[in-house]
């Protein structure tokens, strides 16, 4: 690593501006894989019982899915050394059209090793993560 | 729900061998389209022994809370949980082949109006006992729970 800045970024950057859409499909392949099998996160009665419109995504999907862009922007540059995200609202996934998830990633903080990216996590425009960011240790810049 | 049980913790689990499928899994999952979670090539160009696990893989490694919850002593009711807050800090990346260990306690118990609010604090550790990752759920009970 040399002394000079790591990246051609400044902060205020927007880095990522992405749309993903969540299906059901989609909670089924998340719960297989992380194992999170809570019944409202496929099955409406439940989610209903529970005092929720219907089914809705599980929050460490949306959690896991926002920081992907920032780490196809960054992961050459070191690794994540840390990720926060309070969940603010409930993701609704419609059972024809799903949800779709807004994800923008700002250049929060710069320093020679380390850098915070916040992200707005937003569906149908209504924030779902609050104070959401991601820091990265900048182990890789050469 | 019992406000006795901060600081209770969990013996350690069996240690958690990551397997390079399970990785690629997780990696789909999460819509993971980065290389060095699939490519055991691309993540050594990258300097890694294998592929890389998405950042939220500790919620694989740490296993399900509900050992550390659904003690009857502890009084929690499963249907009236949610999922309030996460944060992880990491010492490095999770790789394939690491064998972990997790150890898993209540870190704090308040209550908040009706509701209660329960942290529950996960370490990560690898096989030479180095710090991997922490883990830190915030999960909130809803009135229903007494």
């Amino acid at each position: 690593m040399t002394g000079t800045p790591a990246v051609s970024r400044k902060v205020g950057d927007v880095i990522v501006n992405q749309t993903f859409v969540i299906t059901r499909d989609a909670l089924v392949r998340y719960a297989g894989a992380s194992g999170d099998f809570y019944a409202i996160h496929y099955r409406d009665d439940i989610a209903r019982a529970a005092g929720l419109p219907g089914v809705i995504a599980h929050g460490m999907l949306t959690m896991g899915l926002a920081v992907q862009p920032i780490l196809d922007e960054l992961t050459s540059l070191g690794f994540v050394s840390e990720y926060h995200a309070r969940f603010s609202r409930p993701v609704v996934v419609d059972p024809d059209h799903g949800a779709t998830l807004r994800v923008v990633g700002t250049v929060a903080e710069l320093e020679p090793d380390a850098m915070r990216v916040d992200l707005s996590v937003t569906c149908a425009e209504q924030p779902v993560l609050e104070r959401a960011y991601v820091r990265l240790a900048l182990t890789r810049c050469r | 729900m019992n406000p006795h049980v901060q600081g209770r913790e969990l013996p350690p689990a069996a240690p958690y061998l990551v397997g390079r499928e399970k990785v690629r899994e997780f990696a789909r999952a999460v819509f993971s389209t980065s290389e060095i979670n699939y490519d055991p090539d691309a993540a050594l160009d990258a300097g890694y022994r294998d592929v890389v696990a998405p950042p939220t893989f500790p919620m694989v490694v740490q296993g399900s809370m509900r050992p550390l919850l659904t003690d009857p002593a502890i009084g929690i009711d499963f249907s009236h949980i949610l999922h309030g807050e996460q944060r992880f800090q990491y010492s490095r990346p999770i790789v394939a082949g690491d064998e972990l260990t997790t150890t898993r306690r209540i870190s704090g118990v308040r209550s908040a109006g009706a509701h209660h609010i329960v942290t529950i604090e996960s370490e990560v550790a690898d096989s030479a006992g180095q710090h991997v990752a922490t883990a830190v759920a915030t999960l909130v009970l809803r009135g229903a729970a007494s």
